[in-house]
């Protein structure tokens, strides 16, 4: 068996491919669901409808999509200039951590001019943690990789140590979780009665901006060019180390604006649980939107989907939800197998 | 001994196609070698020579037609079963372990993996017996690293014959060697066939091919135009085979040097790992002239290319463009100070393969109007500027939004060219501009290097093609470990002579 590479793929190869790849793993998990006992066809369906099957299901879905738009972006973006960012997780919980210090009451200002402030600051937070190790890497060639998977560690273990301490709510009845924020701090509803908050709408905004901003700005240029090849981003006169930075600038901010939109828009407060992996299903999320700022919102909606329908086809059914962590990792190994299918060919002897 | 060997044949390629996609590389090729025959495989760059000696070893199948060794058919991709059957290459690019031994490198992979031994006690008698039997002298405890260009290959070819290769394929083996070098190359080459051993030479030179050869089998578009014994063939013969038409050597007007818009004073670089830095190297490339360099590969012209290129800076000594010398340097500044830079490797660093042609044309001029504005850029510009060098440089490609990946060499080499040249530049940097270009972009090449010093552009030609130098060059310099020699008008000296320079004799702390 070899590869042969295929310079010019179809469009059929190049959409089919991905599409082959999700069947796949829909009829890998349906199978998995027969071994657990249940009708295979059954639980496709229960998982369906509870996704996006009445409009409390499709706002559970658009609700849980928010921080996996923020974080696939920030991995997007990240991955687009080759700057690894595993670290979508600790920019996260460190923008989260500046919403809860300033929005608890120190800045006692209206809505109007504080919920931007808490944005802007909080983006501030997750740069300065992304560059860290961007500035390790251009300095000292220390591999990002390692640094912004570690960093995550870090990042949870000083909100450990802020929950038991400076920011221990003194009503929190003992348990480790942030005072709740004041209401001017709270991103309010889309609409009346409807329970999604504004924080879906920002991460739309949020994908449409780096969209313009990779495919019409030089400073994206220049992203994309560090991305394909730096050696020849360098010949042309391109300041690389000077793009890495910006890329992190604008990686880290955007992982922090999930931490901004779940506790302002979700959860109200902070607590160790604010992420159950938000940092690393964006990798996910943008390895499945090729990193296309656009297709990371399809992406994030795709997955968020996975997460709440098979929760509701769990009670249902009585099918582990694991099924969901085997749906997201089959899908994500069979688009990577896709991709790399799409520009060279298997040749059998 | 031809007429003696015929009855023997070792290798036969019957009826061998190949394509890749559209391109059809080989198409119904076929011919023989017989034991203890030198044959040589002449053809312009793109003619197919390398993807037929890739089919043979078995690194590639072949579409249609089939290999036979020493009479049985060879499994096609499969590149074990060619070593086994005793055939050996030497790549154009070596592949050895710097770090490891020459001992080290002969015997690697030939042990069995759960071999606790390797067996070097024997191995190193062998290899003795080799150096001394074929005249192949290197010393088998030193690092590869530290070997010269020259030396290396001789390593390969141990390789090849400590795995009992009967069939010697050496793909351009004199493109890295100076004159000096190449003959003692050819010395070895006969010890093999005298001792019965087949070679297949590889090259698109013509003095050599008649020197070492017994028979030529001439390809062109990747199909045989013509067999024939070497000496029953004239070099113009050939040659015309070899193109499918004449050579219009390139019409050289006298030159009419100005003034120096280069002017390197005592420079010396860094170097990276074994490879020389310039060491207090006294430079000046006047206008309207064609200044060549001379040398054997990584002998520190690539750090004379990065350092003009605005990749590298000086560590002692000046570097003046047009007289001034400039207080930062940098890609950015030697692009503003007029300097069109042809890089070395134009998949490396010229171009990015998936980005279209557009993206590719504006690559050193996209950060200021109108490429772009206040940040922003302007696609309109962009493909207007790849309209432009389509149209004028004579790039074949379906337009400007085809991924640049998708061109040949030649169009590929055309772009970066026509994205230098637009803007009319003072100096021009081309490192290696033709390797790898088939005739007609190779010609095309020169004549637009020879227009703009015409024009008044200095241009330096950096080249490892010695022939190459001393057909554009009005003065030549040759680099050897990093050291300049003198500046030579045009013929004043002969290729022997500059060889000499190329292994380092003639210069003042020469030993």
């Amino acid at each position: 068996m070899r590869l042969e590479p295929i310079p010019a793929p179809s469009l059929a190869r190049r959409l089919g491919l991905p599409l082959a790849a999700l069947t796949a793993t829909a009829l890998l998990a349906m199978g998995l669901a027969a071994l657990a006992g249940a009708a295979p066809a059954e639980v496709a369906w229960l998982v369906l409808r509870g996704a996006v099957g009445s409009k409390f299901a499709l706002l559970e879905t658009l609700n849980r999509a928010t921080p996996l738009i923020f974080t696939g972006l920030a991995v997007a973006v990240a991955f687009r200039a080759k700057l690894w960012n595993i670290g979508a997780e600790a920019q996260l919980y460190l923008g989260a951590v500046v919403v809860v210090v300033l929005g608890t009451g120190m800045l006692p200002w209206p809505a109007a001019t504080l919920l931007p402030v808490l944005a802007v600051v909080a983006m501030l937070a997750g740069a300065a943690t992304l560059l860290v190790p961007t500035f390790l890497k251009t300095r000292f060639g220390v591999d990002e990789v390692v640094t912004t998977l570690l960093l995550n560690f870090v990042a949870l273990l000083f909100v450990s140590y802020l929950l038991e301490g400076p920011l221990k709510d003194p009503m929190g009845m003992g348990w480790p979780k942030s005072p709740r924020l004041i209401p001017e701090a709270r991103l309010p509803r889309l609409a009346e009665g409807l329970r999604l908050h504004w924080g879906f709408a920002l991460a739309c905004i949020a994908a449409v901006v780096v969209w313009v901003i990779q495919t019409r700005t030089i400073w994206g240029y220049e992203m994309r060019t560090v991305g394909l090849n730096a050696r020849a981003a360098r010949f042309a006169g391109m300041p690389v180390n000077m793009v890495l930075v910006r890329t992190a600038v604008l990686s880290g901010g955007l992982a922090a604006l999930a931490g901004f939109s779940e506790v302002a828009g979700a959860k109200g407060s902070l607590t160790l649980d604010l992420s159950p992996g938000f940092g690393y299903t964006g990798i996910i999320v943008a390895m499945l939107a090729l990193l296309n700022p656009l297709g990371v919102v399809i992406a994030a909606i795709f997955v968020a989907g996975i997460f709440v329908g098979s929760d509701s086809m769990s009670r249902a059914a009585g099918v582990p939800t694991y099924i969901a962590d085997i749906l997201l990792a089959g899908s994500l190994l069979a688009m990577v197998l896709a991709i790399g299918l799409t520009r060279r060919r298997v040749v059998w002897r | 001994m031809s007429d003696a060997a015929k009855a023997e044949i070792v290798l036969r390629l019957e009826h061998i196609t190949k394509r890749f996609g559209p391109v059809t590389a080989n198409e119904d090729v076929s011919f023989a070698v017989a034991s203890g025959e030198v044959v040589a495989l002449l053809g312009e760059n793109g003619a197919g020579k390398t993807t037929l000696m890739n089919i043979l070893f078995g690194l590639y199948s072949a579409d249609e037609g089939e290999v036979e060794l020493f009479g049985h058919p060879l499994p096609p991709g499969n590149p074990r079963a060619a070593l086994d059957a005793g055939v050996g290459m030497v790549h154009q690019h070596f592949t050895l372990a710097e770090n490891l031994s020459v001992l080290d490198n002969i015997v690697l992979g030939t042990r069995p993996i759960w071999s606790l031994s390797l067996g070097l006690r024997a191995a190193r008698a062998r290899v003795m017996t080799l150096m001394t039997d074929y005249g192949l002298h290197v010393d088998p405890d030193a690092q590869v690293a530290t070997l010269s260009v020259g030396q290396r290959q001789r390593v390969e070819i141990l390789k090849a014959l400590y795995r009992d290769a009967r069939i010697l394929i050496l793909d351009e083996p004199t493109a890295v060697l100076t004159p000096q070098e190449a003959e003692d190359l050819f010395a070895t080459l006969r010890i093999a066939v005298a001792r019965g051993l087949s070679v297949i030479f590889i090259s698109h030179k013509l003095h050599e091919v008649a020197a070492i050869s017994d028979r030529v089998v001439v390809l062109r578009h990747g199909r045989v135009v013509a067999q024939a014994g070497t000496a029953d063939t004239s070099r113009a013969d050939m040659a015309r085979l070899m193109i499918g038409g004449d050579i219009a050597a390139p019409a050289l007007r006298p030159s009419a040097p100005g003034r120096a818009l280069v002017d390197l004073v005592g420079v010396s670089t860094p170097g990276i790992g074994a490879i020389p830095g310039l060491r207090d190297v006294t430079l000046s490339l006047p206008a309207g002239q064609v200044t060549g360099l001379a040398g054997v590969s990584g002998n520190g012209q690539g750090a004379l290319a990065d350092l003009l290129a605005g990749l590298i800076r000086p560590t002692s000594g000046t570097l003046a463009i047009d007289g001034t010398t400039p207080t930062d340097w940098s890609p950015r500044t030697a692009i503003a100070a007029g300097i069109a830079r042809i890089p070395e490797d134009r998949h490396g660093t010229g171009t990015v393969g998936d980005f279209d042609l557009a993206e590719n044309a504006m690559l050193e001029r996209y950060a200021a109007p109108p490429m772009s504005k206040h940040g922003w850029l302007n696609r309109k510009a962009a493909l207007g500027f790849a309209d432009r060098i389509i149209a004028a440089y004579d790039v074949r490609c379906p337009g400007p939004t085809t991924p640049i990946r998708l061109l040949s060499g030649g169009n590929m080499q055309k772009l970066i060219l026509g994205r230098v040249m637009e803007v009319a530049p003072s100096v021009i940097l081309a490192n290696q501009p033709v390797r790898g270009l088939d005739i007609g972009a190779l010609t095309y090449v020169h004549e637009q290097l020879l227009a703009a010093r015409d024009r008044g552009a200095a241009v330096l030609l950096i080249s490892e093609d010695l022939d190459e130098v001393i057909a554009l060059s009005d003065v030549i310099h040759v680099m050897s470990e990093g050291r300049l020699s003198p500046g030579f008008d045009r013929g004043t000296k002969t290729a022997v002579e500059l060889g000499e320079w190329m292994t380092g004799a003639g210069f003042a702390d020469a030993a």
